[in-house]
């Protein structure tokens, strides 16, 4: 029986952290704009570089940066 | 297709436009004008070309350029402050609404703008709203200097009025927070009911009053915290002395959860705890997916979204700008080509030729001399002119329209939906039942009654018809969206299945204002004058010089042209082979040749001083049209409401047929008050509009529906924007929303089965939680399946693209 207790206690404070989870990040505005995130996430983050036929970086595909 | 020149097949590296006629070539790249090539520069100097890299051609044309000083009312310390969101020692956060925003492209360029100017911190977009707040260091970069380097690289600002009165925007999340509180006390709610569906051992009994009281705890949040939105809803209703369809859902909200405290404090049941947050959460869920409209469009545009923010005002031979509301009558504005003249007054100096299509749906630019009245909203399509204020900006002609008091009232449509009546149907045979029941109890077994009853208003609340309306409405919300068909909410759903009466407008509705043809009449053109004509033409970007253009041909526009010369809103001259040309307006050609002419509309065409001809120009009809009315035809009764004169009746009568009531030069007054008497006589209007010259109309109709070229352009206050490709299928989504109520009734059949069935066990007295727990989710799941499977069926018979496939 106290199994079943102690079992219950877990299960609802783990959904408890779940529902916290989700209302934190909708006060955080996750959902108020769900297209720029998705694209955001995909860039690589470069360091500026001045050139245009720049030098090969390490991607390897810098020639195509400005070829395209 | 033509060979010969490789440069129709040249398309420019940076806005993907074909290059017509001259190609500029910078870096082995091709560029179509000297903007996009500025822009590439920029861009390289900065090593930003990765822009390039992330969508193909992703720039936007730069062939019209932006006048220099454009954004110098931003030096302007009381118009900056008004536009600016924050400010403190030395960061200024700004947002700005930019519409050519469309690629991921847009997106990573403007959010490193710190890397071309160092003063900028940092840039961040909001894709859907076309918005980007940047943050700057004021003591390194002006708010001009921030405006024109989004300009340079091809993102120019809008800055309207609206964007300095809006209060910032205040989302309201409280649905989502109450939906995410019932899904969870919903989820546990139901495992911890288990014991009492399966039963329990006597061992250990002593756990179910355990499970009881937790279940009351875990049910507590839904009823007092995210049923609350059906309360207040069905409270308001009652205010207005009208029962909409949430008033009997409380009632069977609180019997059942009244009943659930008796049972459990009393120790002889487990309640229906369950089944209450079940439907709670199911009736929240589908208010989500009903209110998910589309927050980067705006329905609710008036005149400020239109009007600039401030102007160029002179006074002691000086210009400095004055922010809109602050303009004062005997102001003298100064009106720049291409921009709105913001309030009624007289031409004092220049040559006005102001286009008022926008606002009365005339499509030719009227022509003003000194001493003549202009109204607000007028473009000047000249040089520059000054005007004197005679009436304040809220006062004009046009935005006296919007202050009427009988427009700016939000209407409510969501009372006039059927489904409130249908519910109260509903409600009352629900009452017979347990009346009935009460009734046969007493005789009976008196101990049952208040059980039977009871068990019979949570069992028959009409929440299944909600569940089946919402879950429709947002479907076939969602499917018209993705056919390019925006809806402002779901009542205009049934505002499109009732309308009987279907009314356009002509210019820009019916017509595309920006493909215009050309006609020529005159001294028959030989092929040299045809290649001279095309190759001066192709050097403009005004529309009238694309339709010339056309015309003649583009592959024609071969020969080089010297000493080109553009006059702003009259015409254009160059030299071609050693013939100089000119082409423009007959004001414009008059100072050339001597020309007698009755009907003075149109291109004149002189060569070498000598007349040719004209050009008519008229503006081409939407292709699809003629299908989409001949089915019209057949059903509905029509009208068209043109501000345009009458020169295109019979072509129009015989396209809408001769029971079509045509009527033309409407003002915008006349054409609100022919949509109010139309539904004097009972009819159900749908008006189908573009310009502020319909927007009276379009607020007044029942469905008010702005058609547009791009759905980021301004479009008046309406009821749904219509992206002007999918006119054509205009039909189709009428019969999906007329398909919406059948749904809704069907969906809502099927779950009174389910009803039915527990009403059988309520009426016995033998509702047993699990019944009900079963009964529950299993008519919800139908609906859902019902109201989702059914409405993308019929989108999909109707050929529209379903509303469930993957974005």
């Amino acid at each position: 029986m106290s199994v079943i207790v102690v079992l219950l206690a877990a299960s609802i404070s783990i959904a408890a952290v779940f529902l916290g989870a989700f209302i934190w990040s909708v006060k955080k505005g996750q959902y108020d704009d769900e297209k720029s995130p998705p694209m955001r996430m995909l860039f690589d983050d470069k360091p500026p570089v001045n050139n245009q036929y720049m030098q090969k970086t390490e991607t390897g595909n810098a020639a195509e940066v400005c070829d395209a | 297709m033509q060979h010969t020149t490789p440069v129709q097949t040249t398309t420019c590296f940076h806005c993907g436009e074909n290059c017509n006629g001259t190609v500029i070539t910078a870096w082995d790249k091709p560029f179509c004008c000297e903007g996009c090539k500025m822009v590439y520069e920029i861009l390289n100097q900065a090593g930003l070309c990765d822009y390039y890299n992330l969508s193909e051609n992703p720039g936007i044309s730069r062939k019209i350029r932006v006048r220099a000083d454009k954004f110098a009312f931003l030096d302007e310390d009381k118009i900056a402050a008004s536009l600016i969101s924050f400010r403190d020692a030395d960061q200024t956060h700004i947002t700005f609404y930019i519409p050519q925003i469309h690629c991921s492209s847009c997106l990573w360029l403007l959010e490193n703008l710190h890397r071309i100017n160092p003063g900028i911190v940092s840039g961040r977009v909001q894709f859907e709203r076309k918005e980007v707040t940047v943050v700057f260091n004021h003591n390194r970069v002006s708010l001009r200097e921030v405006a024109e380097l989004l300009n340079s690289v091809g993102y120019e600002p809008h800055i309207s009025l609206q964007q300095m009165q809006q209060k910032p925007r205040s989302v309201n999340r409280s649905l989502l927070y109450k939906l995410g509180v019932a899904g969870f006390c919903f989820s546990n709610i139901m495992l911890l009911s288990f014991p009492e569906y399966f039963g329990i051992t006597d061992s250990e009994a002593i756990l179910q009053p355990v499970f009881r009281w937790l279940n009351l705890a875990l049910g507590l949040p839904v009823f007092l915290y995210a049923a609350t939105e059906f309360y207040t809803s069905a409270w308001k209703s009652l205010q207005h002395k009208f029962l909409n369809i949430d008033a009997p859902i409380v009632l069977a909200i609180f019997i059942t959860f009244g009943r659930s405290v008796y049972e459990i404090f009393s120790g002889t049941g487990a309640g229906y705890i369950d089944s209450m947050s079940g439907i709670v959460f199911f009736m929240l869920l589908g208010r989500v997916l009903q209110n998910k409209t589309y927050s980067h469009l705006n329905f609710e545009r008036d005149y400020t979204a239109y009007f600039p923010v401030a102007v160029a005002v002179i006074s002691n031979k000086q210009e400095h700008f004055v922010s809109l509301p602050d303009i004062k009558l005997n102001d003298t504005l100064l009106i720049h080509n291409n921009e709105i003249i913001p309030a009624d007054g007289i031409v004092t100096r220049g040559n006005a030729i102001i286009d008022y299509s926008f606002v009365t749906g005339e499509s030719t630019p009227v022509e003003k001399q000194m001493g003549e009245i202009v109204y607000a909203g007028g473009r000047q399509t000249g040089g520059n002119i000054e005007v004197l204020v005679i009436k304040e900006v809220s006062q004009g002609y046009l935005t006296g329209l919007w202050n009427r008091a009988g427009l700016k009232t939000a209407r409510d449509d969501s009372e006039k939906s059927f489904v409130h009546a249908l519910s109260r149907w509903f409600t009352w045979i629900v009452f017979a039942v347990a009346f009935s029941a009460a009734l046969f109890w007493t005789l009976k077994d008196q101990s049952v009654v208040w059980n039977a009853v009871t068990a019979v208003l949570i069992v028959a609340c009409p929440c299944a018809l909600l569940l089946s309306n919402t879950f429709t409405n947002g479907n076939i919300l969602r499917i018209l969206g993705r056919n390019s068909f925006y809806l402002r909410n779901a009542a205009t759903i049934e505002a499109l299945a009732k309308a009987n009466f279907i009314v356009f407008d002509k210019t820009g509705t019916l017509t595309d204002t920006a493909s215009l043809t050309a006609r020529y009449e005159g001294v028959a053109l030989d092929n040299e004058q045809r290649c001279m004509i095309a190759s001066v033409v192709a050097q403009s970007t005004h529309p009238l010089s694309r339709a010339i253009l056309a015309y003649t041909g583009e592959q024609h526009a071969v020969m080089p042209v010297h000493f080109f010369k553009s006059w702003e809103g009259s015409g254009i001259e160059g030299t071609v082979q050693g013939n100089r040309l000119h082409i423009g307006s007959y004001a414009f050609i008059r100072h050339i040749v001597l020309v007698d002419d009755t009907d003075t509309t149109g291109v004149y065409v002189a060569i070498n001083n000598t007349l040719l001809g004209k050009f008519r120009i008229e503006q081409q009809y939407r292709t699809g049209l003629e299908q989409l009315i001949s089915y019209f035809k057949k059903r509905y009764s029509l009208a068209v409401l043109s501000g345009d004169n009458a020169k295109e009746k019979g072509y129009l009568q015989q396209l809408f047929g001769q029971q079509a009531a045509l009527h033309f030069n409407q003002s915008p007054e006349e054409k609100l008050q022919m949509i109010k008497s139309l539904q004097h006589k009972g009819n159900s209007i749908v008006m189908i509009g573009d310009g502020l010259n319909d927007a009276g109309a379009l607020l007044q109709a029942d469905a008010g529906i702005a058609v547009t070229d791009n759905c980021n352009n301004f479009t008046p206050a309406c009821d749904g924007i219509l992206e002007a490709g999918a006119l054509p299928r205009l039909d189709r989504f009428i019969r999906l929303s007329k398909a919406n109520g059948r749904i809704v009734i069907a969906a809502f059949f099927v779950s009174i089965i389910y009803n039915i069935i527990g009403l059988c066990f309520a009426v016995s007295g033998m509702l047993s939680p699990l019944v009900a727990a079963i009964l529950m989710p299993a008519s919800s799941l139908s609906i859902l399946l019902v109201t989702y499977g059914s409405s993308n069926l019929i989108a999909a018979w109707l050929g529209l693209k379903g509303g469930k496939a993957g974005a």
